[in-house]
């Protein structure tokens, strides 16, 4: 008499020790196969009494069922080893460099430029160019400083061979009269002038060469005419950028009078960092006024009815003092050692 | 302006510190650039007498002296100094003292002789640079006492730096002026009485230029002895001033323009002849100035002239012929007022700046020259003696400084400061300031002095209110202003999008200077007509760049030397060229924004699953075309002077050349020295800046085919024109041809190439049909066996 229960652990043991699945079909064969011990022992039965014939044949339905089962767990279980296998030989080695990874980096001021102008966007002034070379009359005469003025000696100018009416812009100053004229004219017909919220980056040239001065170097220059504008304004402008600019509120602003043939009243305005790297003494960072009523009549403004505030600042110094570069030449000699530093 | 601390309190003494007076001159626009005492610190260091000075017994150049310090002995001190001598009185650091630079005097024994401090020079001390010799001193004064003391070494020195807008403030008065107006310290300005004459010589004077020198005064003093020495106290004063004392006529007349601001010329009466002219200087005529130089005079430099041509240029410098020397007798003084126009500038075309020019062309009080003049007198007389004639003035009125009361409208103070300032308050803040103040209806009317040039406008008046009031007193307002959005253009891709794709394509923005070698403009850029620099800072920055390249491919020489091999550039900047047309901003100039780049060395950084290959052409076209993506430039191949014959190429968009592209000629990698051949190109930065607005297109749901084919053409035929054809060719329903293999070699017949296309082919509305992909490709085959010869690739 056949033991149902001792076939399906004799099933059991057999399908674990198959390794492979061709293994386990022969396995499979010999249990459940036409000549498999489960069809003999059904076969074998045929020569029992019913009563019994039923009762035996159930147990062997039952464990041929069981055996199936069985059988089907362990195909599974190989096949799910074989893809362990598979998927542990493909392992890559995910500490190996990638490819194409590396990228390049901004200059050091027009990442400060970038910054700054979306600083000043934020305030509602738009950015603005104009020529670096420049007429005589833009650069000097339109803002009061006519030739012979002493005030050109603050300027060492550039000039070119040939044309005595051209310089190279000494200041970025000269896209304000550019940007007046074109608003007023652009304007001149609506009822009411809108006010004018320019910065002009860009650069500018000095006859000047050491560790703190550059033929060519970056100014900013801003620009806001309109009815109601006033020095306080200036100052609130003016410390809110410079904060924002440098991200911290330790940070002391202080305007004091000054001269600029295009402003009045003008004033020159210094920081002082009260924490951090930079703490320490005043440090001059730019120059600023109330324009000058006869340069918003040369923008074409009549001062009667609107004024106006104009500051300029030196863009490689803010650069300078946002990420603690000591030399301005670096700026100029395009060296990778430095500018990779810049990301 | 550079001046003692003694000096100012002299005429105002404000109850400030230096140290607070430097502060508040500073906030009120004299900013202070220096406060230091006259020497450096030092202690030690007595007035001593050498009694005596033997030769030391073992060394040539050194001389044991004998010294009283007004110790109870003599002390033997070794000095090496050429004028150590008996007699003289100089500084002495005794032992124990420590000088500046840390230097400490200890007992020591110098070739075998013992020596019991030092003697000093003037530059031991720190009080100049001069080491020729010990520092003699005052021999009347006692011995053993504190140089420090005695020499009034502690005294602070100021050093303000002017503005140019406040020549008022470049003398002792004029900053002692504003030191009243700022801390309401009385002002006491030196009492100046007039010299009565005690002779009659007159010498004639006419204002020939009367616009320019309106105001001249002459004085005559005879008998004066030049050779005396000048007084301790005002050689003192000079030097504390950053003057030079010379001899005592010309430092009569620098002390009295320091303590004023009046600049003074002295003439040697016995140089001149006949009457003084002030007038333009005539053609070609010349003059030999104090300072050495001989100059041809241009017409519009005012001369002081007599009857034998120009002795001076007024108010500027005098001439040499005409100078004080210490033989001078007869002395004429000059005390005039030039107006500022008729003196700016000139100096700085002859290259020199004097302290008379610096202050005339600023603009001189005009109604100072007489109490210059007697303030002059009077010290000539004291300090040199002689006897002097009366004051010969002449003045044309008429061309003299008018400047009228200015109105000022209360309420714009306010207005333009964003403060509330009462009208009892500006007029007590202008009042302070010198000006005369009266209200009246609506206006504050206020005369400025004579002395301030810097007062023409009613902002000028509100300057002075906010600078008295205090710049720091006006609070940081935040602005309120109507809400609009500014412009973003979205055809238009910003300068930061621009630099942002390059820098993720492993690019690093340069900027490299505007000016570069004309050698390079005309030789690399073929550039027969540069636009030079009148004055460059370098011979080899002279010329405005036409291109970006020269300062990439410096850029490249910088980090080559720096063994940087691979190299990968941009810079988004101006280039300058000649442009006659009417439409340039300014004219003959076009200047437009560029944007170039370099690549040079390996194509990719070292990485362990690539093998190493230098740039091409190829590489930079790519990073080109993804710069200008979604629009797709097109390449023709044209010569360039800076680039490979072969390897260049103009690139056009939408029809319109915006740059070029290219490997750098082979002759100038050479002359560069740069190993390999860079990749450039550079384009109008607007065309990069240019992007269309997408427009939807629906998408097609039919199956999308693809078909390959690959043809056999002469190796010479461009791989655009094949591609030309193909798209001529083909129906809307070819979304896409690529080209993906380029085969040379075996297969191929020698002066062939294989170029292999894969069509992706889907019709809008229905499946394509057998017969109709077929006909395409038919029709391909056909369009470019005819046009180019090409054979179809047997697989």
């Amino acid at each position: 008499m056949i033991d149902p229960d001792g076939l399906v652990e004799a099933a059991r043991q057999a399908f674990a020790a198959a390794t492979d699945p061709a293994e386990l079909e022969r396995v499979k064969a010999r249990f459940l196969g036409k000549a498999g011990v489960v069809t003999e022992a059904l076969k074998s039965l045929a020569n029992l009494p019913l009563d019994e014939r039923k009762r035996a044949g159930a147990a062997i339905n039952r464990a041929k069922a069981q055996i199936e089962t069985l059988l089907e767990e362990a195909r599974e279980a190989l096949a799910r080893s074989r893809l362990e296998a598979q998927l542990a030989a493909q392992a890559l080695d995910v500490t190996l460099p990638g490819r194409n990874g590396s990228i390049g980096g901004l200059h050091p001021v027009t990442r400060t430029l970038e910054r700054v102008e979306a600083l000043f966007r934020s305030m509602g002034f738009s950015s603005v160019d104009g020529p670096e070379i420049e007429t005589d009359w833009h650069n000097f005469t339109a803002l009061n400083t006519p030739a012979d003025h002493p005030a050109r000696s603050m300027h060492d100018t550039f000039y070119l061979q040939g044309r005595d009416d051209v310089v190279l812009r000494t200041h970025t100053s000269p896209v304000q009269i550019r940007a007046m004229l074109e608003h007023t004219a652009r304007h001149r017909e609506a009822a009411s002038m809108p006010d004018l919220r320019v910065i002009v980056p860009g650069r500018v040239y000095r006859v000047d060469s050491d560790a703190t001065h550059s033929p060519m170097f970056h100014q900013l220059e801003g620009l806001w005419v309109g009815r109601d504008v006033a020095f306080a304004h200036l100052k609130g402008i003016i410390a809110s950028f410079l904060r924002a600019f440098f991200e911290t509120e330790a940070l002391a602003v202080r305007f004091r009078p000054s001269f600029f043939p295009f402003t009045e009243p003008s004033a020159e305005i210094d920081v002082r960092f009260t924490s951090g790297a930079l703490e320490g003494r005043w440090l001059e960072i730019a120059g600023c006024g109330m324009v000058h009523p006869q340069v918003l009549r040369n923008g074409g403004f009549d001062p009667e009815s609107v004024r106006g505030f104009a500051f300029g600042m030196g863009l490689d110094r803010l650069t300078m003092l946002r990420y603690g570069i000591n030399d301005l030449r670096l700026f100029f000699e395009s060296d990778l050692r430095f500018l990779a530093q810049f990301r | 302006m550079k001046f003692p601390e003694r000096w100012l309190r002299e005429f105002c003494d404000s109850p400030l510190s230096a140290e607070e007076l430097g502060e508040r001159l500073t906030m009120a626009g004299l900013e202070l650039e220096s406060l230091e005492p006259v020497a450096p610190p030092f202690t030690g260091v007595v007035t001593a007498r050498i009694l005596s000075a033997e030769p030391h017994p073992n060394a040539d150049k050194l001389r044991v002296c004998q010294v009283d310090v007004g110790g109870e002995a003599p002390l033997q001190i070794v000095c090496g100094a050429p004028n150590a001598r008996a007699g003289i009185v100089v500084p002495c650091a005794l032992v124990g003292a420590q000088l500046p630079g840390g230097l400490a005097i200890k007992r020591a024994k110098l070739r075998g002789v013992e020596s019991q401090g030092m003697l000093c020079s003037a530059r031991e001390l720190g009080l100049s640079e001069d080491h020729s010799g010990l520092l003699e001193l005052d021999p009347a004064l006692p011995v053993g006492a504190d140089v420090r003391q005695v020499l009034e070494l502690d005294e602070a020195v100021f050093d303000v730096s002017l503005t140019p807008n406040r020549a008022d403030c470049l003398s002792i008065l004029g900053i002692a002026r504003e030191v009243s107006a700022l801390t309401e310290a009385p002002l006491h300005p030196p009492r100046i009485d007039p010299v009565a004459a005690t002779l009659d010589a007159v010498r004639p004077i006419r204002l020939a230029a009367p616009e320019a020198c309106p105001r001249y005064l002459g004085r005559v003093i005879r008998g004066v002895d030049a050779k005396r020495p000048t007084p301790e106290w005002m050689r003192r004063r000079l030097e504390r001033s950053g003057v030079r004392a010379i001899h005592l006529l010309v430092d009569i007349t620098n002390y009295v323009m320091l303590e004023l601001g009046q600049p003074l010329h002295a003439f040697d009466e016995a140089t001149l002849q006949g009457g003084i002219t002030v007038r333009w200087a005539q053609p070609g005529e010349t003059l030999a100035l104090l300072n050495e130089q001989r100059i041809t005079l241009a017409p519009d430099v005012l001369v002081i002239a007599d009857e034998g041509g120009p002795l001076a240029m007024a108010g500027i410098m005098g001439g040499e012929g005409s100078g004080i020397t210490l033989d001078t007798t007869d002395v004429f003084l000059e005390s005039a007022f030039f107006a500022p126009a008729a003196v700016a500038g000139r100096a700085r075309r002859y290259g020199f700046v004097s302290e008379a020019s610096h202050r005339f062309e600023r603009g001189v009080d005009p109604e100072l020259p007489r109490r210059a003049l007697e303030r002059a007198t009077a010290l000539v007389l004291e300090l040199a003696g002689g006897s002097a004639g009366p004051i010969n003035e002449a003045v044309a009125s008429e061309h003299l400084p008018r400047r009228g009361p200015i109105r000022l409208r209360p309420e714009k103070v306010p207005a333009v400061l964003g403060i509330p300032v009462t009208p009892e308050r500006v007029v007590s803040l202008l009042r302070r300031d010198f000006l005369d103040v009266r209200q009246e209806e609506g206006a504050i009317v206020a005369q400025a002095p004579s002395w301030r040039f810097d007062l023409a406008l009613e902002e000028d008046l509100i300057e002075e209110v906010a600078r008295l009031h205090g710049y720091d007193e006006i609070p940081a307002l935040t602005p309120l202003a109507p809400m609009a959005p500014l412009p973003v253009p979205e055809a238009e891709r910003t300068n930061a999008e621009v630099r942002a794709r390059l820098v993720l394509r492993d690019y690093h923005e340069v900027i490299t200077y505007a000016f570069i070698d004309e050698a390079l403009e005309r030789e690399l850029l073929a550039n027969e007509d540069p636009i030079l620099l009148a004055n460059p800072i370098a011979r080899n920055m002279n010329a405005m760049r036409s291109s970006l390249w020269p300062g990439l491919l410096q850029a490249l020489q910088t980090n080559r030397k720096r063994q940087q091999a691979r190299v990968r550039l941009f810079e988004l900047g101006r280039c300058f060229l000649r442009d006659e047309s009417a439409g340039a901003t300014v004219a003959g100039f076009a200047q437009p924004l560029r944007l170039a780049a370099l690549a040079a060395g390996p194509a990719g950084a070292e990485q362990w699953g690539a093998s190493p290959r230098p740039v091409d052409f190829y590489d930079l076209k790519g990073d080109l075309e993804a710069l200008l993506a979604p629009l797709t430039p097109r390449f023709e191949p044209a010569p360039h002077p800076a680039l490979h014959p072969g390897r260049s190429a103009r690139v056009l968009l939408e029809g319109q050349p915006i740059g070029w592209i290219g490997e750098l000629h082979p002759e100038w990698v050479q002359r560069l020295e740069l190993g390999t051949a860079p990749q450039l190109f550079e384009l109008a930065l607007e065309a990069v800046r240019h992007r269309p607005i997408p427009r939807y297109l629906p998408v097609s749901r039919q199956p999308v085919v693809q078909r390959d084919l690959a043809f056999v053409v002469d190796a010479n035929v461009p791989a655009q024109a094949l591609l030309d054809a193909l798209h001529g060719e083909s129906p809307v329903w070819v979304r896409q041809i690529t080209l993906f293999d380029v085969y040379q070699g075996q297969g191929v017949e020698p002066g062939k190439r294989s170029l292999a296309f894969r069509f992706t082919l889907q019709h809008d509305e229905h499946t394509l049909t057998d017969e109709e992909i077929e006909s395409l490709l038919q029709r391909l085959r056909a369009r470019l066996e005819t046009e180019f010869g090409a054979r179809l690739r047997q697989q």
